[in-house]
């Protein structure tokens, strides 16, 4: 039988292909339930890297529903918060090329800012506590409200509904404990801003 | 005085980077004397016309990276990667095998990886290499040493040779003949024995062949040098070397005809001297840590020994180094040396050391 | 001659240390006004316990310690405080932070004060809080509570004291000085030390084979007090604590662990002075020995230094021409900070003051690439490797920097020294590490505001699903009664549903009742919102910007709308329960 099959060139490529083909696919089968990886899936992965600040800005309610989409194949550029370094994060994550951040969204801050409520202005609405994502706004009815600094996450969420606008968006503060040494400068940055100041305040050695 | 904010240490050594380079060509001068001597004009010729391609296409490139030109040449790398190609081509080549090489180092393989500092593979021999594959008959063309030199017959003039290169004379008979490794690689069907007292190339040298041996030891007194003043360590070269002479002691087959030639020939044949004091002391593009540089210039020296004994082509610095620059980051994820209060090294892609 | 340990790396720069040990260690005059930051150590900055305008005398207190890590601040002469406010104090940053300024009256008086002449037989624990009331913290650079260090309670016994003379770095010659001339007090404040201790099995002083004279000035003194006097070959940097442990015992601490969980106490020598001050003299750190030196001043030596005294005031009065001068620089020139301002004052650490000309230090060349030359490994003291480093700085490669293990980068400089190059290596670790302690933070921060929004999650999840039991409930009900009514006119009798009847009208005409009551209270508020948001625009309107007083306008108009509402409402449920009432009565 064997022979007959070798003088068939066709029958002998097709059952050797079958052939291979069963043996790998047997192979692969068993590899995928021997070596099966629990890690953590993807979705959890990627919420890791949002920043929760749950601003919405991307269009989602929140921090994970962006991550569920991202998972399912949205837009990784979406998130103002997280700005360029998010984004690069979960590229490398998901092995894509990172995008610049998509500007239909917002800006990237400069500054961190966190909400702070004008006190003597508040009529005490509560509008703002029910827009908070992390419950950071303190206060009821008629009553006074107060930002927990600490706990605020400076989405603006709770700017917009303010009746009398006593919301503001401050920078947090910086102190000596914040501070640390600010990257070198590039060469090329450098070489042209010594050039300048030779030009205008020459040097008195 | 302006009060600027200046980031710790203000002392500072004074030995800086063009300084470095400076004196890495200062080192090739006993390597280049003894060419010279042995070969005549052609590799000075090499050298002063890879210098200028490189210096003029390093310009160009900076001026069109909107970079300033004067601040990059004075680093003085463009130089240093045009002299080692071109010591490391044959003497006498034609003109344009030297500016296409030089330019390809320099365009190619440097600049468009980045420049000075970000090139994975050593310039020099990406710019050999495509020489040597594109062109195998000029590169494969040396001259005979300066006492194998039939009588009557001399090294060319500077003048001739100057005519030789580029104007495409031929030289006189005789002046053109095979390198030691080449002759021996060729002399198939022979014991070693019978190799050394027939062929001039062997019978004639004091210890590995002659004219070669004259070079090899001038770039081995440049090596030392560097290593003298801490330019490099000793790891790269002495792993290199080592793996050389071992394997040619473990491949030595008691000098029967298959044998690839003993480790004295190894050590003072072709590039290795070169290789392992020049090129693969490139920082750039070598492994980090001393023990990676371990690791790297030894897979350098068995990669040579290899391709020298059972691949097709004489010598294989050239093509060991570069398959070496594909190895060092991968050396170097292994080879992180163990720091003060740690108990183990670590990896360099690792999240969470151990605990 | 005892054993020493090689460290990995270092480097040699040029000493320069002869220039400042010419002159013995001199006095400055008092300057008219001293500048004491509240922070001068690690940890919780003091607190000011007087007021401006307060008189104060020499060693007096002026500001108390704020939590287990943090030390009290004391006046450095006489005179009076003249501002509690925020000056550029001594820091890379070049910011501001909390100061007291005293304004001398020339006088210095000294304010009572009392040492312990036989401290041998005080207890350690007393012993420590004179050192903790003396305000003293480690005056070789990092300025840690050197109470703390002593503090018992450690994991494990102290058996080795090591006092720190090392003083490796170019130029400074503060603690050369004072061993010279101060042996005798520093033997006798080591004493102390080991007295506190429990007297360690090893007693060792570290010293660089390059001060012979301070070596010399020691030997008579430790003859039987158990302390060895160690000389171990010059070389930077010799003095990191870490690097020291290992030349002097041959241990490396684990990365991130203190020298007490290794059983050592390392200590630096000035400190040891100031220690015997405190103890044996009574006085409170307000003073050290601080090296001025540097070409671009015309005398180079060491002052006993006022802390607080300004870096002005030193200079002025050592020729200084500021016209050489390419930078000031508190510290050595391998990891002092440059100094933007020169009104900064003279803190606990600070050990030099470096005003170099252009030729010692000249202005930073524009860094060149990198070309992984690999001198910087050499150099290292704690065998990184500064060139990998360096290359995932630049990336912001977080992950393979701590793989890299940058956190044990003790910054001293050495790579930066080495690098041909000229990059400013130090500052990119600083830079990277910066962004890694913040990036950590920010992790933190965002874990918990996950939590937080998670919560909230559930809360409002919860509120809907609440809500939706309830509705259902109502509904369930509702049908009930219904299904009940059915049956109960199928098969009940007559005077059920009379029954029934009648219990609808009660509770109908319980309502109305309420009704009306909450009606009279929601106008009642209504009113009382108009008063207030009339009076609120009466107060505003003189000295609020039209924009405000017209959302106050505004309030006040919507209050009194509300008020009309609830009265027009109130009148149409009396009207109806009327014309109810009356139909009831009919």
């Amino acid at each position: 039988m064997i022979e007959s099959i070798a003088q068939q060139p066709m029958l002998a490529a097709l059952i050797a292909l079958v052939g291979l083909g069963i043996i790998f696919g047997a192979l692969l089968g068993y590899a995928a339930e021997k070596f099966k990886v629990e890690g953590d899936p993807i979705v959890e992965q990627i919420d890791e890297l949002l920043p929760q600040t749950q601003c919405g800005q991307c269009g989602f309610p929140g921090c994970k529903p962006y991550a569920e989409s991202i998972a399912s194949g949205d837009a990784i550029n979406k998130c103002p918060p997280g700005g360029q370094s998010t984004i690069n994060a979960i590229a490398s994550l998901l092995d894509v090329p990172a995008p610049e951040l998509d500007a239909e969204h917002g800006e990237e801050a400069d500054l961190k800012t966190v909400a702070f409520i004008r006190e003597d202005e508040c009529i005490g609405c509560t509008k703002c506590i029910q827009a908070c994502p992390v419950d950071a706004i303190l206060g009821a009815a008629k009553l006074m409200h107060t930002v927990i600094a600490d706990e605020c996450t400076g989405c603006d969420l709770c700017v917009e509904p303010c009746p009398v606008d006593c919301i503001d968006m401050l920078p947090i503060e910086h102190g000596l404990k914040q501070w640390h040494w600010p990257a070198p400068l590039k060469t090329a940055d450098l070489i042209a801003s010594d050039r300048v100041h030779q030009g205008d305040e020459g040097r008195a050695a | 005085m302006a009060f600027k904010q200046i980031t710790s240490p203000h002392a500072h050594a004074a030995q800086n980077t063009a300084q470095v380079m400076r004196l890495v060509l200062w080192a090739t001068v006993p390597g280049l004397a003894a060419l010279t001597i042995q070969f005549g004009w052609g590799s000075l010729i090499n050298v002063v016309l890879a210098v200028v391609t490189a210096v003029i296409c390093e310009a160009a490139i900076i001026k069109l990276r909107k970079r300033p030109v004067a601040f990059y040449l004075r680093d003085y790398s463009a130089v240093v990667t045009a002299v080692l190609l071109g010591l490391a081509l044959p003497p006498l080549a034609p003109w344009w095998v030297v500016v296409v090489g030089s330019m390809f180092s320099i365009v190619i393989a440097k600049q468009l990886y980045g420049g000075l500092g970000y090139n994975p593979f050593n310039p020099a021999m990406v710019g050999y290499v495509v020489l040597l594959i594109s062109f195998p008959i000029q590169m494969t063309t040396w001259i005979s040493p300066l006492s194998l030199l039939p009588d009557g017959v001399s090294h060319p003039g500077i003048i001739e040779s100057v005519n030789i290169v580029f104007a495409g004379y031929s030289p006189a008979d005789g002046v053109t003949g095979a390198t030691p490794l080449d002759s021996f690689k060729h002399s198939s069907g022979l014991v070693v024995d019978q190799i050394y007292q027939n062929n001039p190339l062997f019978s004639q040298a004091m210890f590995a062949g002659v004219g070669w041996e004259w070079v090899n030891l001038g770039f081995l007194a440049g090596g030392i040098v560097l290593l003298a003043t801490r330019i490099f360590t000793w790891h790269g070269p002495l792993a290199m070397l080592g793996a050389i002479a071992l394997m040619s002691v473990i491949f030595w087959d008691g000098g029967s005809s298959e044998s690839p030639g003993s480790a004295l020939m190894h050590l003072f044949s072709g590039a290795s001297m070169m290789g392992a004091f020049f090129i693969l002391t490139d920082p750039v593009s070598s492994a980090v840590s001393n023990r990676g540089r371990l690791i790297y210039g030894a897979l350098i020296g068995v990669l040579v020994y290899i391709i020298r004994a059972w691949g097709n082509y004489p010598d294989a610095v050239a093509f060991a180094v570069l398959l070496a620059n594909f190895a060092a980051p991968f050396i170097d994820n292994y080879t992180l040396p163990r720091t003060y209060g740690h108990t183990d090294r670590r990896r360099a892609t690792e999240k969470e050391e151990d605990a | 001659m005892i054993k020493t340990w090689v460290t990995p790396g270092g480097v040699h720069p040029p000493e320069n240390k002869h220039q400042s040990m010419t002159l013995p260690i001199g006095d400055l005059p008092i300057p008219e006004r001293l500048l004491v930051p509240l922070s001068q150590h690690i940890g919780a900055p003091a607190v000011a316990c007087v007021k401006v305008g307060e008189k104060v005398l020499k060693g007096q207190k002026i500001a108390d310690a704020t939590g287990p890590v943090s030390v009290p601040m004391h006046a450095p002469t006489s005179g009076s405080i003249s501002a509690i406010e925020d000056r550029p104090i001594a820091h890379s940053s070049g910011m501001l932070a909390p100061c007291i300024e005293i304004t001398s009256d020339g006088k210095d008086t000294w304010i009572d004060h009392q040492g312990i002449a036989d401290f041998e037989h005080s207890s350690p624990q007393m012993l420590i809080k004179i050192i903790a009331d003396a305000g003293i913290a480690g005056m070789g650079g990092a300025g840690f509570p050197s109470a703390i260090k002593l503090n018992p309670g450690h994991q494990r016994p102290i058996d080795t004291l090591i006092i720190n003379a090392t003083e490796c770095e170019p130029y400074i010659t503060a603690d050369d000085s004072a061993i010279r001339e101060r042996a005798a007090e520093i033997i006798e404040g080591i004493g102390i030390l080991s007295h506190i201790l429990g007297n360690p099995n090893n007693i060792l002083l570290g010293i660089e084979d390059n001060k012979p004279e301070a070596i010399a000035a020691l030997e008579p003194h430790v003859a039987d007090t158990g302390i060895s006097v160690v000389s171990f070959p010059t070389k930077y940097p010799s003095g990191g604590e870490k690097q020291l442990i290992y030349i002097l015992t041959g241990n490396e601490l684990a990365s991130g662990s203190l020298p007490a969980d290794a059983g050592i106490v390392c200590i630096n020598i000035g400190t040891t002075y100031a220690i015997k001050r405190a103890v044996v003299n009574g006085e409170p750190l307000i003073s050290r020995v601080t090296t001025m030196t540097g070409n671009a001043c015309g005398i180079n030596r060491n002052y006993e230094t006022l802390i607080g005294t300004p870096v002005s005031h030193m200079l002025a009065h050592s020729n200084f021409n500021e016209a050489a001068c390419s930078r000031l620089v508190m510290g050595g020139p391998m990891m002092g900070f440059s100094l933007t301002s020169a009104d900064v004052p003279v803190v606990k650490t600070t050990n030099c003051i470096l005003a170099p000309s252009y030729s010692e230090i000249p202005d930073d060349e524009p860094a060149q690439p990198c070309i992984r030359c690999g001198m910087c490994a050499e150099a290292c003291p704690a065998s990184l490797l500064p060139q990998q480093l360096f290359w995932y700085s630049q990336a912001q490669d977080h992950d393979r920097l701590e793989a890299h293990n940058l956190f044990d980068c003790i910054e001293c400089g050495a790579c930066s020294y080495v690098c041909p190059s000229n990059i400013p290596l130090v500052q990119h670790y600083r830079h990277s590490k910066g962004e890694i302690l913040k990036a950590r933070d920010e992790k933190v921060k965002s874990d918990h505001a996950r939590e937080r929004f998670e919560f909230h999650q559930q809360r409002m999840e919860q509120a809907e699903r609440d809500k939706e039991a309830k509705r259902a409930a109502r509904r369930e009900a509702a049908e009930k009664a219904k299904a009940n009514s059915a049956t109960s006119t199928g098969a009940g009798s007559a005077a059920d549903i009379i029954a029934a009847a009648q219990a609808r009208a009660t509770a109908k005409q319980v309502n109305p009742e309420q009704q009306r009551a909450k009606f009279e209270r929601s106008i009642a508020g209504a009113e009382m919102r108009v008063t207030m948001a009339i009076e609120k625009l009466a107060e505003a309107a003189s000295n609020q910007t039209d924009e405000q007083t017209n959302i106050l306008n505004a309030a006040v108009e919507s209050a009194k709308q509300k008020l009309e509402q609830a009265q027009v409402r109130l009148a149409d449920h009396l009207e109806k329960h009327k014309e109810l009432d009356s139909e009831q009565v009919k």
